[in-house]
């Protein structure tokens, strides 16, 4: 007997049993259920919400895969830049090295794992208080989490984050589909405003710097948009290709722009995400940094501002620094907290992208504003939507109203009638 | 006779449960977010609260036959805002610190929902004594909620209570800072106070079906 006949008969005798839930998530997480309808006709798909988790984690394993290697080539390359040798990244020369592999895996996995331990816990624990089935939502989150924090987060931080933004972002909401935040965000803000010094600074982007800090081995690596945001863009040494291609400091997933297009492509083609928030998110990235070089080519801000470093920031550098792109392709385009109407799609896209920018260089705390404008975003979808549907409401409204409904023609009656309804 | 009658009791008691003024009313929610960072604030807050209502309602209590109707909403405040002005003038004579902590939230107890509610609710109805034994319920209820709110965030967000150092110096790392515990600055903002607030009610309504309502 095989371990797929096998679970289907396990399923049957645990039936109404309290565990059920928590037997039959294991079943579904690796069959398909062999559950069949009895009533009415129906199609039959295999593109379940299962597989729609898997599509978004199989456009997330390169960027995990980049992010761990790219974990140990930031803290070699800041021993080195400590020692006073200057790294040129090369991707066959130091990058793909086993030594970065060694060193990245031994500080993202843990993360990986207490992510999906803790959060797939909480998800247990509340399908078996409240007897339903465990929802694959949290495969997906539970990936994005590790790539969205800074690579040092201690993990008891991260542990109580998740369960807070499992417990309060989903679970209170009624679980997977009915949340109004997109969860990995709200644990990444619950970890910024909660423990602020483990979230920005020089020090926690690069493993080891925070132990090492004060020490003779001291090492530091600042974040592009760090750099820019104390006005020292001149002693950044990262070039736009090392931008473009991921190798700087920053969150675990967050830096190679490359990789998460090519996802970003991916989900696209696979149909799993909306090209339409994507694309216009980038648009409104641009237009507010556009705006900002408008004002610094203008004259209206001088080098003296504190705001400077980061408005006269290239427009188009934006969208390659910092978390917009993976906020952009990964979390925007969250089919449950976004905007569902296509038209809406524009507006809250445009929108991510707009407020983006603006917090980036506006927020004097930490330069950088893509999780709180999704957030933020999340919280305006259902209006977006609201106004959407009203205004396409009246739009027909108006088109029945003018519409000339020409009555069948019957003895004289047509001329009275015609004359009628123009 | 006994000192409190049944009714009595339950005037006192039903307050701090089941008709909760911050949990089952929600009202007065707004002093609950902003003083509450602190333990000492929010008992300081709980008694003001306290006294100002047991007084005020006595007080509406005894003039309710004789207040115009058109215009009691008037007379209400300047009763209230006597005795606010009382509880001020003492913390500022007695606990200056602590006034300046609370700044602008004693004032402010005026605009309590609870305090004008209960006013109209009950002193308006109901003979001084039951009005003060209702004042002094529906006050202990709302401090009981405003301590445990304090007491969470106090603990959490700064590792303290009233003061004293229960986790441990973090700057020294003694205690739990030691293992590298840290504090919880979310706990110190007000969204985490509405949060402790809507988890408070959320155990107080799955602990009593009888609060659920149908939807």
């Amino acid at each position: 007997m095989s371990l797929k006949s096998n679970l289907h008969n396990l399923k049957e005798r645990y039936k109404g049993k309290k565990m059920a839930p928590a037997f039959n998530a294991i079943h579904t997480f690796l069959y398909a259920p062999n559950e069949t309808t009895h009533s009415g006709s129906h199609v039959r798909v295999v593109d379940d919400l299962k597989r729609t988790m898997n599509t978004v984690i199989m456009a997330l394993v390169p960027v995990l895969l980049f992010g761990i290697f790219n974990a140990g080539y930031q803290h070699y390359a800041a021993v080195d830049a400590a020692n006073g040798i200057i790294r040129q990244a090369s991707i066959f020369g130091n990058f793909l090295t086993w030594e970065n592999f060694i060193m990245g895996a031994w500080t993202v996995l843990p993360l990986v794992i207490v992510s999906y331990a803790v959060g797939l816990a909480v998800e247990f624990l509340f399908a078996v208080i409240k007897g339903h089935e465990v929802e694959e939502g949290y495969l997906v989150t539970g990936m994005l989490v590790p790539l969205i924090v800074p690579i040092d987060t201690p993990l008891w931080m991260l542990a109580v984050a998740v369960v807070f933004g499992v417990v309060i972002g989903k679970e209170v909401f009624g679980g997977t589909g009915m949340n109004i935040l997109n969860p990995a965000l709200t644990i990444r803000a619950f970890l910024f405003f909660a423990y602020p010094t483990w979230m920005s600074g020089d020090k926690v982007w690069v493993h080891q710097a925070v132990d090492l800090a004060g020490g003779p081995d001291a090492i530091s690596g600042e974040t592009v948009l760090g750099y820019l945001a104390q006005g020292k863009g001149a002693e950044m040494s990262y070039s736009i290709s090392d931008m473009f291609f991921g190798f700087i400091p920053g969150s675990v997933g967050e830096t190679s722009t490359i990789l998460i297009l090519l996802g970003g492509l991916f989900l696209i083609f696979s149909k799993i995400a909306s090209w339409r928030i994507m694309v216009s998110a980038v648009a409104g990235a641009l237009v507010m940094g556009l705006i900002f070089n408008g004002v610094v080519d203008a004259g209206w801000i001088t080098e003296t501002s504190k705001f400077y470093g980061l408005m006269s920031f290239a427009f188009w550098q934006h969208l390659i620094v910092g978390g917009l792109a993976f906020g952009i392709v990964y979390m925007a385009t969250d089919p449950v907290t976004g905007a569902q109407t296509n038209r809406g799609k524009w507006f809250y896209g445009f929108f991510i992208g707009f407020i983006s920018v603006l917090i980036r260089v506006f927020n004097p705390a930490y330069p950088e504003g893509v999780f709180l404008a999704i957030l933020l975003m999340n919280v305006f979808a259902p209006t977006i939507d609201h106004y959407v549907i009203r205004g396409n409401i009246k739009r027909r409204m108006k088109r029945a109203k003018n519409a000339t409904i020409l009555p069948k023609d019957s003895e004289g009656k047509t001329q009275e009638l015609k004359a009628e309804t123009v | 006779m006994a000192l409190l009658s049944k009714k009595d009791t339950s005037l006192i008691l039903d307050p701090l449960a089941d008709n909760n003024p911050i949990t089952i009313q929600v009202l007065g929610i707004c002093s609950a977010l902003a003083i509450t960072a602190e333990l000492k604030a929010s008992i300081v807050m709980a008694v003001s609260v306290m006294f100002v209502l047991g007084m005020g309602n006595v007080v509406i209590s005894l003039m309710r036959n004789i207040i115009p109707s058109k215009i009691r909403i008037i007379v209400q405040l300047v009763v209230v805002a006597a005795l606010v002005i009382m509880v001020d003038q003492v913390l500022k004579a007695f606990a200056y610190e602590l006034s300046k902590t609370l700044s602008v939230f004693v004032g402010l107890i005026i605009t309590n929902c609870i305090i004008m509610g209960r006013f109209e609710a009950f002193a308006l109805a109901n003979g001084p004594w039951r009005s003060f034994l209702d004042g002094i319920g529906n006050a202990a209820g709302y401090g009981l909620i405003l301590v445990v709110i304090g007491f969470f965030r106090e603990l959490l967000g700064s590792g303290t209570l009233l003061g004293f150092k229960v986790l441990g110096d973090p700057i020294e790392k003694t205690g739990l800072y030691s293992i590298g515990y840290e504090n919880n600055g979310f706990m110190l903002l007000s969204p985490m106070a509405l949060i402790v607030v809507g988890l408070i009610i959320w155990v107080q309504r799955s602990r009593n079906k009888a609060l659920i309502e149908e939807n």
